[in-house]
């Protein structure tokens, strides 16, 4: 049973090198603090599962309505649920990642401060229950292609690179909130601010390209900008093209909000078991 | 060469203990007003005083240093905040020392709590890996162990069920359970056994020592009840405001304990006791001994009436507030005799000021001659405010408590009651 073990250190200032070692020792907790958030998240209710088919498919159908058939938006002859929906599925992965992982480390309170374990996994796992719903209302893109006779072309094999930025926005934007929210707890209110305020000035209802090209770099500084475009391009092809500069300054900010997250969440971690 | 497990050397850990702030983490809003005021501060030099520091240092543990061998069970003892459980923090990796330095060979799992992360929604099968793959099991180390983990709590009728439903004895053995079978090289143990029936805790405590004794496992164990400490432990170390005072033999460790509890309980400014919990806008200052008119007392005497005046200050005022206090009363034992508390009476509607002291009347004292040891408990509105253990003694002389004109003789048992005699007849009749 006893296997050779390496000495641990324990000591201020001692740079931990066997943090990623222990990440993925612990790889194992990740699937199942997950697992625990999905199994929780629809018990006692009627209809389950499907509440994370409802609530999209509500939304597709307003935005549709308001910005298809009322406001007459341009679509690019793509038919405009398809359009709204190619915008809505990565918006709702990142909004409610960052809702979950921002609240993550707080709402795991007793866990911190009782068990050591390399604290990444809770914001991790938090953003692979929103993958989980992000997967099961995928289904619901699929039957709109299908209803409307959308063949996408060879580009939606791009797809997974654009879900990893989603990702990485969503992981990055969330580490940084949900170590600051274990010191300071304003950041609780501001989530929803930053959520409610994003679905409006990110391209969910309408196409960025309805934004004037002298505007549209600007526009990109919301890195979601870039996401979604990316993602909409994955699936309608050439009808949404993509503009290039803005779109390489909304990677470009994913990336350092994801690597700087990272930084923040590393050099704060150690005292989160002190201060939550 | 040594069969060293854990090493310690000089560890240390610092708190900053926060005065004058309501909440227990920052608000945004202090710090950027904070800064805002020191760069006032800056651009007009000696216009403002130098800020009053709101910050104490506070070191947990300071200088210590200890050794422990594979195999051995070890006591750590030693009064409430004096730093046992900052120690198992920084040995399970859970927060990082301030000085000093920790070398462990193996894996350390620790039980701070029983029951950490268990979900109450999930069903007890589904707890189990949850609560496994928490304290570092990996999923095939649980499914290998699973059915004797069952078996251990004795809930294989309700594994189906959720957690909420489960009685708290059900609760505690499954979570007991899964922490017992780890198979760590080193298990640190936090007071857990204070829960559950006499029959567990036997159980949970021959699980603990076949983990040592047999497993050849390292033990840390930290307990209040010196009974199981003596059973379980070899080795013990008492600690002091944060600083070892003893470590050897756990016989000598627990009279040295013993000891140091019964020495510094009614010397101590209450102000200056760290270890106490609750939410502190009310802290209890000192108690006094009063007869029934008001004078002071040394010591109580049995029979009279007393008042005891538990003085507080408070960083509220309140014109009507729910009060609930409450003082345990143990005999040198350590046997728990009475509680004596505003709610049971349905005096709980009081006035608190920024100082005062509540008044217990305590009429026709009845204890008898000794020393007693009171733990001491105030929540206000429902919210635990100050909560201390051991916070004073009283010091009884016999008295005459049935107006006799003498003293009792007896010494036996610790209180005495009123009472009265009479005698029935049965006549007889053929």
């Amino acid at each position: 049973m006893q296997t050779s073990q390496k000495e641990l250190i324990l000591e201020a200032n001692h740079l931990d090198r066997q943090y990623w070692v222990d990440l993925w020792r612990y790889r194992e907790l990740l699937y199942f603090l997950a697992w625990r958030d999905i199994l929780v998240r629809y018990k006692q209710t009627v209809i389950g599962i499907a509440w994370a088919l409802l609530r999209p498919l509500a939304t597709m159908l307003v935005f549709t309505v308001v910005f298809g058939n009322l406001a007459r938006l341009p679509s690019g002859g793509v038919p405009y649920p398809i359009l709204v929906f190619s915008g809505l599925l990565p918006w709702q992965f990142f909004a409610s990642a960052l809702s979950e992982t921002s609240s993550s480390l707080i709402d795991n309170a007793n866990l911190i401060s009782k068990v050591y374990f390399p604290r990444l996994i809770v914001p991790i796992s938090s953003v692979i229950v929103s993958f989980i719903d992000f997967a099961i209302s995928g289904v619901i893109l699929v039957g709109l292609m299908i209803w409307f006779g959308f063949v996408p072309g060879l580009q939606i094999l791009t797809l997974p690179l654009f879900i990893l930025l989603t990702f990485a926005a969503a992981l990055g934007a969330g580490l940084w909130l949900s170590a600051l929210n274990v010191k300071y707890r304003d950041f609780r209110y501001v989530v929803p601010f930053i959520v409610q305020l994003g679905l409006y000035i990110s391209p969910v209802g309408f196409s960025s390209q309805i934004v004037t090209d002298g505007w549209r770099l600007l526009y990109s500084l919301n890195p979601m900008v870039g996401v979604i475009d990316g993602f909409r391009w994955a699936i309608l092809g050439g009808e949404a093209y993509i503009y290039w500069p803005g779109f390489l300054v909304s990677i470009g900010l994913v990336l350092v909000i994801f690597v700087s997250g990272l930084w923040y969440f590393r050099r704060t971690e150690e005292s989160f078991a002190d201060i939550i | 060469m040594s069969d060293s497990i854990l090493k310690v050397e000089n560890l240390g850990k610092k708190y900053y203990l926060r005065h004058q702030q309501s909440g227990r983490y920052t608000a945004l809003r202090d710090v950027l007003a904070g800064s805002v005021r020191s760069f006032g501060r800056r651009l007009l030099p000696g216009n403002s005083p130098a800020p009053k520091l709101r910050r104490e240092e506070f070191w947990a543990l300071k200088d210590v240093s200890f050794e422990v061998n594979r195999g051995e069970a070890i006591g750590i003892i030693g009064r409430n905040g004096a730093g046992k459980s900052t120690l198992l923090k920084v040995l399970s990796r859970i927060t990082k020392p301030t000085t000093g330095r920790v070398a462990i060979k193996g894996r350390v799992a620790s039980l701070l709590e029983v029951g950490t992360g268990f979900h109450p929604e999930l069903t007890g099968r589904e707890n189990i890996y949850l609560n496994g793959a928490i304290l570092g099991m990996t999923r095939a180390d649980i499914r290998r162990k699973f059915d004797e983990i069952v078996d251990f709590a004795e809930v294989e009728k309700f594994l189906d069920t959720p957690v909420k439903r489960y009685s708290s004895g059900m609760y505690v053995r499954l979570a007991f359970a899964v922490a017992a079978h780890l198979e760590p090289e080193i298990l640190v143990v936090d007071e857990v056994l204070a829960v559950g029936d006499a029959a567990f805790q036997k159980k949970c405590l021959g699980k603990m020592s076949d983990v040592s004794s047999q497993e050849g496992r390292t033990v840390l164990f930290v307990s209040h009840n010196m009974p199981a400490v003596q059973q379980l432990c070899l080795k013990g170390i008492v600690l002091e405001q944060g600083q070892v005072r003893f470590n050897g033999n756990i016989d000598e460790a627990i009279s040295l304990y013993t000891q140091q509890t019964l020495t510094t309980i009614s010397k101590v400014n209450l102000l200056d006791r760290h270890d106490r919990t609750g939410e502190q806008n009310l802290r209890f200052s000192a108690i006094t001994l009063c007869d029934g008119k008001g004078n002071l007392l040394q010591q109580a005497v049995t029979g009279q009436d007393l008042r005891l005046r538990f003085h507080y200050i408070s960083s509220r005022e309140l014109n009507r507030a729910s009060v609930n206090i409450a003082f345990n009363v143990y005999n040198s034992q350590g046997q728990l005799l009475t509680n004596l508390n505003s709610r049971d009476v349905n005096n709980m509607e009081m006035a608190v000021g920024k100082k005062g002291y509540f008044e217990c009347i305590w009429p026709h004292f009845n204890l008898r001659a000794g020393t007693y040891t009171c733990n001491l408990f105030c929540e206000v509105n429902n919210v635990i405010e100050d909560w201390i253990q051991s916070a004073f003694q009283i010091n009884v002389e016999d008295g005459d408590f049935y107006n006799s004109g003498s003293l009792i003789d007896r010494t036996q048992g610790d209180f005495l009651v009123e009472y009265t005699w009479k005698a029935e007849v049965w006549n007889l009749v053929n």
